[in-house]
């Protein structure tokens, strides 16, 4: 059996989670839009839900708008709050200001207003730097910031490296500039307490499935006195925010999973950091350099490259040795670009292709990161040597 | 749920419509996806991605199987809503620069397409809303005069929601091919229920959900023709998943969920209509012994599943309360939550007392004769009771014509 090391990608759906879900997959199927009792038993369900997701993201209830996934919640802030500028700030040409270590999720729909964007109300989708530990450099944001802004996103944890943003800071400096702020916190939910209020920003994306929850529901927690325009027309549902008959067996699971990952906060940090620090004990034996080292993380992340190592190879190896590992975000990993999160940073394109990342969950033990680094080491010997005979 | 009264017996459920529930033999298939084999599909360096992406890759066959396309033409999504507004927004402002920027729909389509093309007209897009025949059918003549030269797509469901009759997508196709209009149907309700052949069907952009046809809610599909080759903007951009047409980690359990529920539809298709018509038709005449009853839409170009009538002289609000051992609509799920009659109804011409007092009876695979007989008898006494109460049904027998009747303002 594969031992699992890629939390971040995605994670096991919890047994209390599952339990939960089934009702709704049998039995209790109703429409949540129906008026019947089927329908008012699957609305009950919806709006349980919403108050579990509001309370792990200190909100309320009213302010949490159901998404199928954290890539359409990133897509309906980005594009939703820019498409509603009020006229009078969209006469002016202004921009939108993604981190550079953002989710393509976010990115790219910025580029893609970029793009649609008529000329003579052009907007422009811009890029803020980070620096060698992955923060981002706030100076560039407030250079940037004295261009008229529509939009600041900033995400709250990296998904790469696990490095933890000062994004109530973000906030503060988008708020004095009259810009909105939106942060995706798909990979913040369960791993350090993320408090709406307490960020202050009006956006803020979360999901499910990264959380022991299922896939297939994510959420937008909203601001309310912001409009923001929908992405998907319809039957109304989500107050019109988001049309399309509610997931309710995805939704009860995602609201389950919220109360378990508020529930478990202390002990997946306690947990998983000592799983990380074992690890990262060993890979400084293997004279590893490991991403983000000196910023904030979260405890679950290790981000490292070794030497003269590519990073596809040694994943692949990896594999076989029986753990399941990342080079990089699962969405690119179609790609074989070194990841744009290392670059950013300022990491030698060389060293970012060797870029192997290890997420723990709960499940995980020191047992098996001790099995980890043996196959890594001879892993590592495996493939010196096989390039010192080629050389 | 806690708050649920365990010992109550549940209503007869005759919303299939609205939603069907999941098939055991679908929620078997998905439960493994849930637990053991929880990778994500996009995964590639890992056998816990590649046996989600198997499993995901399987399941688009199953699609594609049911309705003769290629799986390649075969886009993953949440839902027939979302299906809808990425196919018109996408193929609309993808040709918009070259073939025009005119949009042709029926006023009875789903309000997922109606919402999105007024979005459209937002955008700076003209439309027509063509009103279908009092029967529910859209009027070929009528649609190729709807066409102007700067028309880039039109948007036909196949199957309506309210009143299940099957519009005549074949001919509409060959129309819009022949002016080069880009032709998108909306197929929600039409899965596991008509025999679709996109193979040989002059349509370009088709609808599909999953939770219409005993698979899992959140998953739907858009095919996508290849010959000849359709373009569309893609309205959610991320991780470049579906060859970029639509981003987001694709939900491995429920995508399984939907292929097995289209197997099945595929497999059981001819039997289950049979058997449901034989249902539909003996709940019609139990209900045609009832005084003023008018059936909504054409009769024959009709779905088994669905009965949808209007019961004249009774108040629709108080009729649905009164029938509550049985789970019906009297209109969409969608726009329930409204008191407004029915769009679609009132689109066919009729008036707002017998669009007001109409029931939707949609029939599926769990129905049995008993539920029907049931029904009918339940249908017969509250109805009853209610024009006993009612002084319009009291002038009605007593020969007034009460459209004549001017009433004193207030």
């Amino acid at each position: 059996m594969t031992v699992y090391f890629d939390h971040n990608s995605t994670t096991a759906l919890k047994t209390e989670v599952l339990e939960a879900m089934l009702p709704f997959m049998a039995s209790q199927h109703g429409n949540a839009t129906s008026r019947h009792s089927f329908g008012r038993t699957a609305r009950a369900a919806v709006e349980h839900a919403r108050e579990q997701v509001a309370n792990a993201v200190g909100a309320y209830a009213s302010q949490i708008v159901f998404t199928a996934s954290g890539t359409e919640a990133n897509n309906f802030a980005v594009r939703g709050i820019c498409n509603n500028m009020e006229p009078a700030i969209k006469s002016v040409p202004a921009q939108i200001l993604t981190s550079a270590i953002e989710h393509p999720c976010v990115s790219r729909p910025a580029l893609a207003m970029q793009a649609s964007s008529s000329q003579s109300n052009a907007m422009q989708a811009k890029s803020i730097h980070v620096d060698s530990d992955c923060n981002i450099n706030l100076a560039h944001l407030q250079k940037l910031l004295l261009t008229p802004t529509n939009l600041v996103s900033a995400m709250l944890v990296n998904n790469e490296t696990g490095v933890i943003q000062d994004v109530a800071k973000v906030a503060e400096m988008a708020r004095e500039h009259k810009a909105y702020v939106h942060t995706d916190a798909v990979q913040a939910l369960g791993k350090i307490p993320v408090d709406f209020f307490t960020l202050g920003v009006h956006a803020m994306t979360v999901s499910s499935h990264k959380i022991g929850g299922p896939l297939g529901a994510g959420a937008l927690v909203l601001d309310k006195r912001i409009d923001i325009q929908p992405l998907l027309y319809g039957g109304g549902q989500e107050r019109g925010l988001r049309s399309g008959t509610e997931n309710v067996a995805a939704i009860v699971g995602f609201g389950v999973a919220c109360d378990l990952a508020t529930k478990n906060l202390s002990a997946f940090d306690v947990h998983t950091a000592n799983l990380r620090d074992h690890l990262e004990v060993g890979l400084a034996k293997l004279n590893a350099v490991i991403f983000g080292y000196n910023g904030l993380r979260v405890a679950n992340t290790s981000f490292f490259s070794l030497k003269d190592i590519e990073g596809e190879t040694l994943v692949t190896a990896l594999d076989k040795a029986g753990f399941a590992v990342a080079s990089g975000s699962a969405c690119s990993s179609d790609s074989t670009e070194p990841s744009h999160v290392l670059l950013a940073m300022g990491v030698p394109e060389d060293l970012a292709r060797g870029a192997v990342r290890v997420s723990f969950g709960l499940s995980n033990t020191v047992q098996e990161v001790e099995h980890f680094l043996l196959a890594l080491k001879q892993e590592l010997t495996r493939l010196r040597n096989l390039t010192a005979v080629a050389a | 749920m806690a708050n649920m009264n365990q010992t109550e017996r549940p209503p007869i459920y005759l919303d299939y419509s609205a939603t069907t529930p999941v098939d055991i033999r679908v929620a078997e298939k998905m439960i493994p996806y849930l637990s053991e084999h929880y990778g994500n599909p996009a995964s590639r360096s890992h056998p816990y991605g590649w046996t989600a992406e198997k499993a995901v890759e399987n399941a688009r066959e199953e699609v594609a199987k049911l309705v003769n396309a290629d799986p390649r033409e075969i886009v993953w999504t949440s839902g027939a809503t979302e299906s809808n507004n990425l196919a018109i927004k996408g193929a609309a402002n993808f040709y918009a620069s070259t073939k025009g920027k005119h949009i042709i729909t029926i006023a009875t389509e789903h309000k997922a397409v109606i919402d999105a093309v007024r979005e459209l007209e937002r955008q700076g897009f003209t439309a027509t809303y063509l009103e279908p025949e009092p029967d529910g059918l859209v009027d070929l003549a009528k649609f190729k005069a709807a066409i102007q030269p700067d028309t880039v797509l039109a948007s036909v469901m196949l199957v309506n929601n309210e009143i299940g009759v099957i519009q005549d997508i074949e001919a509409i196709g060959n129309i819009c091919r022949e002016a080069g209009v880009i032709f998108h149907v909306d197929a929600a309700q039409a899965t596991g229920k008509v025999k679709i052949d996109l193979a040989n069907l002059p349509v370009d952009l088709m609808s599909f959900s999953a939770h219409k046809t005993y698979g899992p809610k959140g998953i739907g599909a858009l095919y996508v023709c290849r010959k000849p080759r359709i373009r569309i903007e893609a309205q959610m951009h991320g991780g470049g998943h579906e060859r970029g047409m639509r981003s987001g980690t694709l939900a491995t359990h429920q995508i399984v969920g939907m292929g097995e529920a289209f197997r099945i539809a595929r497999e059981e298709m001819a039997s289950e209509n049979e058997r449901i018509r034989m249902l539909r038709d003996r709940l019609l005449s139990g209900l045609q012994d009832i005084e003023e009853t008018y059936v909504n839409g054409d009769l024959s170009h009709r779905i088994p599943h669905n009965l949808n009538i209007s019961f004249n002289y009774v108040e629709g609000e108080s009729l649905i309360m009164a029938v509550k051992g049985i789970a019906v609509s009297s209109g969409s799920a969608c726009t329930s939550a409204s008191l407004e009659p029915s769009y679609v109804l009132r689109a066919l011409g009729r008036s707002d007392e017998l669009a007001h007092s109409s029931i939707r009876f949609s029939i599926g695979r769990f129905t049995t004769i008993a539920d029907v007989d049931y029904t009918v008898e339940l249908m017969k006494s509250k109805i009853e009771k209610l024009r006993e109460l009612s002084p319009l049904w009291e002038m009605f027998k007593d020969g007034v014509d009460i459209s004549k009747v001017q009433w004193a303002a207030h």
